[in-house]
């Protein structure tokens, strides 16, 4: 196992009264793919939004416990948030590009943080939308309106958008459950090709793309994490009963 | 399908869907009737200037002198066209900003405060009559222009600065279904690429609402052109092109309504106070259709 990228030690999140996420401390290794899995509501989304501090944005939202990059804690109030969002980047289920052209979708990020020549910007639209398997496509529409692509396209889009401020750590959630299965191949393939860059924390509803792109695995239950080990230890030898019961399919 | 031995049970629901038909087909009726009735009215009687009494168009939408009582009569109405447009333009330019921030405040910023304390007194503003808001203009708008400019304070200023009062409810109203309706998702994947949260109200919010927020600008406009009333006690009614914001002028509203008592139905002044109507809800349709058209666009 390589170094550590992020790591959550005793996270807890509360909205208003409900607690949402128990104590959980994960690891997540540097350019692997961890995947987190378990039922709906079983709050592995919500952990993963406090990992940048998304969960800031709603107002009944508390959260309690560190999480870690190097030796920071980024749950500190000095904490610049922008820094840290540009650090790590994140994928919604819905694809959700801007309402602009796809060049002005990518050069987005890249200028808010200052960039304004033309000739970087233009070498890193095309750099990301490369990474993110998307060039061919759009090379020759970069002006056009980004909503005019299809939603797979508009997926790879967004990674492509999130590739862009060069961060190191990309936050998945549920990337691929609003697309057709040959888009959602895409996109599995394009999380292998990116942890070679990257780390990817990526929560998915389909364990057969947990057990096709992780390299460790996390299942969580009621806002508990029940095991976390390397995915094929989850998927073909589990130590808890409740994981086991799970991944084949006995509720959840 | 239903089965055929359903059939009693489902007649007089036909019956009862045949009354609702053509009860709502008489209500729509009756709209359109009305609505082509007063366009044949204000039309006949504002096109009975130039085709009875033989006033020329173009000396009416061109000329600058208003003297329906001289010798010979003068028909030009430019200077209440120019009043008209002044002041409803310049009404959506001071009011435009302040209803857009105040939707920022109440969507972004504040809902809490926003739903609970603004919302409602924006609907109270809604609410007061024009001439409430032509008594304060003409009470405290007026004499304060009058202290700081040159001038009598009365004018196309103090027009618009009330008229910018009246129309903000709606801007605002817009502004803030527009801010509210706008996906999630993409105030998320601003922030979520390091954007602030001006950043992200300035880069995405302002632009991706942008033609709802013209639909509102124009809206406003709209009701600005249409006032009478409280433009009429502040801008000072006199019919020509002011040299200055601060000189007395005239809308095409506010001349209808202080010279229609004194013009007999049926002579060439009385035709062409309605020529001003005719012109006034030509304008109308303008606008509808520039909504119309915005409309349109906001799908994308």
């Amino acid at each position: 196992m390589g170094e550590i990228a992020l790591s959550a030690k005793k996270l807890n999140v509360y909205y208003g009264e409900k607690h949402a996420v128990h104590d959980v401390s994960l690891d997540f290794a540097e350019k692997e793919v961890t995947a987190l899995i378990g039922p709906s509501g079983c709050g592995k989304s919500t952990f993963l939004r406090s990992l940048n501090r998304m969960n800031d944005l709603i107002p009944s939202c508390r959260v309690t416990g560190e999480i870690r990059i190097g030796d920071r804690d980024i749950n500190e109030g000095n904490t610049d948030v922008v820094a840290l969002r540009k650090n790590i980047g994140m994928v919604w289920q819905r694809p959700n590009p801007f309402h602009k052209s796809i060049y002005e979708n990518i050069a987005f990020g890249p200028r808010y943080h200052g960039i304004k020549n033309k000739k970087q910007l233009n070498d890193i639209v095309e750099e990301s939308l490369r990474k993110a398997a998307i060039w061919e496509e759009t090379k020759d529409r970069l002006h056009k309106s980004a909503l005019a692509l299809s939603g797979g396209q508009q997926q790879r889009l967004c990674i492509a958008r999130a590739i862009a401020v060069k961060p190191e750590v990309i936050l998945m959630d549920e990337p691929a459950s609003a697309l057709d299965p040959i888009s959602t191949s895409k996109i599995e393939e394009l999380i292998s090709e990116l942890k070679q860059d990257y780390s990817i924390v990526i929560v998915t509803h389909n364990m057969h793309q947990a057990a096709r792109v992780s390299n460790k695995t996390a299942f969580f239950l009621n806002g508990h994490v029940v095991e976390y080990d390397k995915t094929e230890v989850i998927f073909t030898n589990p130590s808890e009963q409740r994981t086991n019961d799970y991944i084949t399919g006995r509720f959840g | 399908m239903k089965k055929s031995n359903d059939r009693e049970v489902a007649t007089p629901h036909l019956a009862e869907e045949w009354v609702g038909k053509v009860y709502t087909f008489i209500c729509i009726l009756f709209l359109i009737i009305t609505i082509f009735s007063m366009v044949y009215f204000v039309a006949s009687k504002g096109l009975s200037t130039f085709l009875v009494n033989g006033v020329n168009v173009k000396d009416l939408l061109t000329g600058l002198k208003w003297k329906p009582d001289g010798e010979p009569p003068m028909f030009g109405a430019l200077p209440f066209i120019f009043g008209s447009f002044s002041t409803s333009i310049l009404a959506a330019i001071i009011a435009a900003p302040l209803g857009f921030c105040a939707a920022v405040f109440m969507i972004e910023l504040s809902p809490k405060i926003g739903r609970t304390f603004m919302q409602p007194v924006i609907e109270l503003l809604a609410g007061i009559p024009s001439v409430v808001y032509g008594f304060v203009g003409l009470s405290v708008v007026v004499p304060l222009f009058r202290d700081i400019f040159p001038g009598q304070g009365v004018g196309i200023a103090a027009g618009a600065l009330v008229l910018a009062f009246m129309i903000l409810p709606t801007i605002t109203t817009i502004a803030t279904d527009a801010l509210a309706s706008l996906p999630a998702g993409l105030k998320e994947g601003s922030y979520a690429l390091g954007a602030t949260r001006w950043q992200t109200i300035y880069r995405i919010v302002l632009p991706t609402t942008l033609p709802a927020q013209m639909t509102g600008i124009v809206l406003g406009i709209a009701r600005a052109f249409g006032e009478a009333l409280a433009v009429q006690m502040v801008i000072g009614n006199a019919p020509h092109i002011p040299h200055s914001l601060f000189q007395s002028a005239s809308t095409l509203t506010s001349a209808i309504t202080l010279s229609m008592g004194n013009t007999a139905m049926g002579s060439v002044q009385n035709n062409a106070l309605w020529s001003l109507a005719l012109i006034l809800m030509m304008m109308t349709f303008v606008f509808v259709f520039i909504i119309r058209w915005l409309e349109g666009r906001k799908k994308l």
